[in-house]
């Protein structure tokens, strides 16, 4: 293989991953704080095709990438309602936000299908872009890939140094202890809740307006349920959610190279690759069972009832 | 605000003793550190606290008494804003206020050190404590600070006598040091008002009295304790004054200093009982071994157990061996081997009736008449979200309560009931969750499910811990019973009066070693104290015991 196609792969690979990344740490922040919400794939869709209206009929892409933040959150709030307010099971609240995000995001898309528009562009860092092979993958990348990194950063940063990141992850052990020592449950849940919300809606916007900036119905394909999987398999790590990201990334990008190639697979078999090694190596990661039960927040999905 | 409370407060006699080295904070209220009155609550079905009023001063160690389910614990969540009063009053140093939330007291300077650990497990102890300071100005002590903290809990534990490494994390921990922690969490805290949920119950006797210095060293310096044991004893050598309370009503006040203990109790149960006294020996002249354990050398459970070293006892039929010694010092690994929920490296370091059980699974052994009360009551011992007639059928299923693979209803019930009403279990009937239940009453339903299967040989950790006089003599008596009736009873247990008061022979584990066993009229709780100290001979291998592990590595611990 020669150098440029590397270079090609490495800088598809980030692309590919970089919308499952996005909503994978969403996810990871609002599971560390106990909250399972199964509607990643509603909300991100939803966030696409709200991001893309919003960036066609404005014209500006970074009013786009509000307008996904927001309805993301909105959806997030309506899982909320139901199952941090009325403690509903979390696990039926979010599968009915999947449904209800792929079914109104399809009846607001219909009019848009098929509109073209101009997406994110490439922003080239100087000096950095120039690094072999690296320099393209990392540093030639559009801003929403940029983001996607500092926010992975500041996400790591924010669980391993500071008392915010504390305190989600003692309310996603123990809801009850921590309200003994007196931590706000309910609030800190809503708040990581609503941060998984955006960034979901964030990263069905990257679809819309950079990775194929297009509108189709059901464009996710199965991204958020990956993302999902991705949290658990990471054992609610950063770096490992960020590596998963990007081998899923690699595995999709490899099924086109092979296909170009031209091995004698099934391209339908071929197809399949990103979801087994994604799953495959992360299990390996993850098989440490003692170690991993104890990074598993271990109110996960658990309704909190305050003490009346 | 004076109320009409206010004349009784000249009925302590310490007030005098003290106020000289208070007189600055004197008039009024302002003597008080806390004081309620009229606090009243009520949950479905039972009057937790009924017009109760209690008063502490600064400096003072007030007990507080009761048996299990007479409305302490509901005092206390309501004197640390985990619940509101349905009616009734709390000052604090003076000034009258409605606690809303432990935040709210802890801002106050209320600390508590709960009985059920409120830790977070997946987290260090460093920052278990850091996630207590809420609040402006202590945030920016300890926000982002681990390193100073961890430097803060190291000074006070070192200073109070209560070692521990910050970095751990806490589900390595053994009980006893969580409890380290947990006190160690409101001591780095700037608090006047420290409420102990029994804390003693999980320390040895020599932590018992270096962590009384400790308290005692803290009320010196002002601050007011409000201390909660069943150990009478206890309260007597630390407390300055006591409230009892009987059924959520205040049975009395007394000074523990000059109040007999007998007293006392029966203040708290409303009836004479018998206190720390011996029961009976064994007369059973049966020599058989019921229980061997030869040679048994395991590692350690996780990081920070204790590897088991060549263990050798034996149990005959109606005896009962004690096993002293501190938490984590190969308790949990005995424990575990010996029920089978982790298996021996070899079948025959363990024999029941000369059949070798070490590799037998639980079930197993519960068939061959092997009946255990775990150390964790919910968790191990019961399933919190299953009811009574569900934990009983779960180690009772031989005892006719399934058929065929169907569950016997009918029987299963029975069961559940007949445990509740022989042991007297405080619960909403059968059908009750498990984790609805007291820890008391939990532990009653436990044992009683376990004895009243007439086990051959019964495996028991901590029978009475956290269970008031009245329950700890039913627990006794009844084990006593089943000696009687012939089983071989190994009792694990911290409380040495607890062993001297049951056991016929007695040992101790320290570092995961056994020391010698001795009849108990043949020995002392000074040297069984030693004994838990790791101070014994450990005892030479037999020649037969079997081999297991590196012999190196037994040559390197048989130097004293």
């Amino acid at each position: 293989m020669d150098m440029d196609l590397i270079t090609n792969i490495l800088f598809a690979m980030v692309r590919t991953g970089t919308p499952l990344l996005l909503v994978a740490l969403g996810e990871l922040v609002c599971e560390k704080s106990g909250v399972l919400n199964l509607g990643q794939e509603g909300m991100m869709l939803m966030g696409a095709v709200i991001g893309f209206i919003a960036a066609l009929t404005t014209g500006s892409l970074i009013f786009g990438v509000i307008m996904s933040l927001l309805v993301g959150m909105a959806m997030a709030m309506l899982f909320g309602l139901l199952a941090i307010q009325l403690r509903a099971n979390q696990v039926a609240t979010g599968l009915a936000l999947t449904i209800f995000g792929a079914g109104l995001s399809a009846y607001v898309g219909t009019d848009y299908i098929g509109q073209a528009l101009a997406g994110f562009q490439p922003m080239l860092i100087p000096l950095l872009s120039d690094i072999p092979i690296l320099g393209k993958a990392l540093f030639s990348q559009d801003i929403l890939v940029y983001c996607s990194l500092g926010i992975a950063l500041a996400i790591w940063l924010f669980f391993r140094f500071s008392r915010p990141g504390l305190m989600v992850k003692a309310i996603g052990e123990s809801p009850y202890s921590a309200t003994a020592v007196g931590l706000p449950v309910i609030m800190t849940r809503w708040l990581a809740l609503l941060f998984g919300g955006a960034m979901a809606g964030l990263g069905g916007a990257y679809l819309s307006l950079a990775y194929t900036p297009l509108w189709a119905e059901g464009m996710t394909a199965g991204r958020g349920w990956i993302a999902l999987a991705l949290v658990v398999f990471a054992s609610w790590k950063v770096e490992r959610v960020l590596l998963g990201a990007w081998l899923f990334g690699l595995a999709s990008i490899m099924h086109l190279v092979l296909q170009g190639m031209g091995a004698s697979i099934s391209s339908n078999l071929l197809a399949t690759l990103p979801y087994l090694a994604t799953i495959v190596v992360l299990v390996l990661l993850s098989s440490n069972q003692s170690r991993s039960r104890l990074l598993a927040p271990m109110s996960l999905g658990k309704p909190y009832h305050p003490a009346g | 605000m004076p109320a009409s409370h206010q004349p009784e407060s000249s009925r302590s006699h310490r007030l005098d003793s003290k106020g000289a080295v208070f007189d600055n904070r004197s008039g009024g209220d302002r003597c008080y550190r806390i004081r309620c009155a009229g606090i009243t609550k009520v949950y479905p079905g039972v009057v937790a606290n009924d017009q109760v009023s209690l008063a502490i001063q600064p400096g003072e160690i007030h007990a507080l008494l009761g048996e299990n389910g007479a409305g302490k614990s509901t005092l206390m969540k309501i004197l640390y804003g985990v619940t509101q009063p349905d009616s009734g009053s709390i000052w604090f140093d003076g000034q009258q206020h409605t606690l809303k939330s432990p935040a709210h007291a802890r801002r106050l300077g209320i600390g508590m050190v709960f009985q059920h650990f409120s830790l977070f497990e997946t987290l260090t102890v460093v920052e278990n404590i850091a996630l207590s300071f809420y609040g402006k100005a202590m945030d920016k002590r300890a926000a982002g600070q681990l390193k100073d903290l961890a430097r803060r809990i190291e000074e006070i534990s070192s200073h109070y006598g209560m070692p521990i490494d910050p970095h751990r994390h806490v589900h390595s921990l053994s009980t006893g040091e969580r409890q380290r922690v947990e006190i160690i969490r409101c001591l780095v805290q700037d608090i006047s008002l420290l409420i102990l949920d029994e804390p003693t119950s999980v320390l040895t006797p020599q932590e018992v009295s270096s962590l009384f210095v400790t308290l005692k060293k803290l009320a010196a310096e002002g601050c007011s304790l409000l201390f909660i044991s069943h150990k009478l004893q206890e309260v007597k050598a630390l407390c300055d004054s006591a409230t009892v309370l009987r059924h959520g009503k205040i049975a009395g006040t007394c000074d523990p200093k000059t109040t007999s203990t007998e007293d006392m109790a029966s203040m708290m149960v409303g009836s004479q009982t018998t206190l720390g006294q011996r029961y009976s020996f064994s007369t059973s002249k049966n020599e058989d071994k019921r229980l061997a354990v030869t040679g048994l050398t395991e590692a350690a459970m996780g990081e920070f157990g204790a590897p088991l070293h060549d263990i050798h006892f034996s149990v005959k039929p109606g005896e009962i061996l004690g096993i002293a010694g501190v938490a984590g010092n190969g308790q949990r690994e005995l424990i575990q081997l010996l029920s089978g929920e982790r298996l021996a490296t070899s079948p025959d370091f363990i024999t029941l009736d000369n059949q070798a059980i070490g590799q037998l699974t639980p079930g197993k052994r519960r068939r061959l008449g092997m009946a255990v009360v775990p150390e964790e009551r919910l968790g191990r011992g019961a399933v919190p979200d299953m009811s009574l007639s569900e934990n009983g059928l779960l180690t009772g299923f031989l005892q006719n309560l399934v058929s065929g693979g169907f569950l016997r209803q009918r029987r299963i019930h029975g069961f559940a009931n007949n445990v509740i009403s022989r042991f007297r279990v405080k619960a909403h009937g059968n059908s009750a969750d498990a984790k609805s239940l007291s820890g008391g009453n939990l532990q009653k339903f436990i044992i009683g499910r376990e004895i009243l299967q007439d086990p051959k040989l019964l495996i028991c950790a901590s029978p009475t811990w956290g269970v008031d006089v009245g329950a700890a003599n039913l627990i006794h008596q009844s084990l006593i019973a089943l000696r009687d009736k012939g089983t071989a009873i190994v009792v694990l247990s911290e409380d040495l009066d607890e062993l001297f008061q049951i056991s016929d022979r007695i040992g101790a584990l320290c570092h995961g070693k056994l020391s010698p066993v001795k009849p108990v009229r043949e020995t002392s709780i000074n040297e069984v104290g030693q004994w838990m100290a790791g101070v014994f001979d450990h005892p030479e291998k037999s020649a037969s015991a079997p081999m297991a592990m590196e012999p190196d590595r037994q040559a390197k611990e048989y130097t004293p």
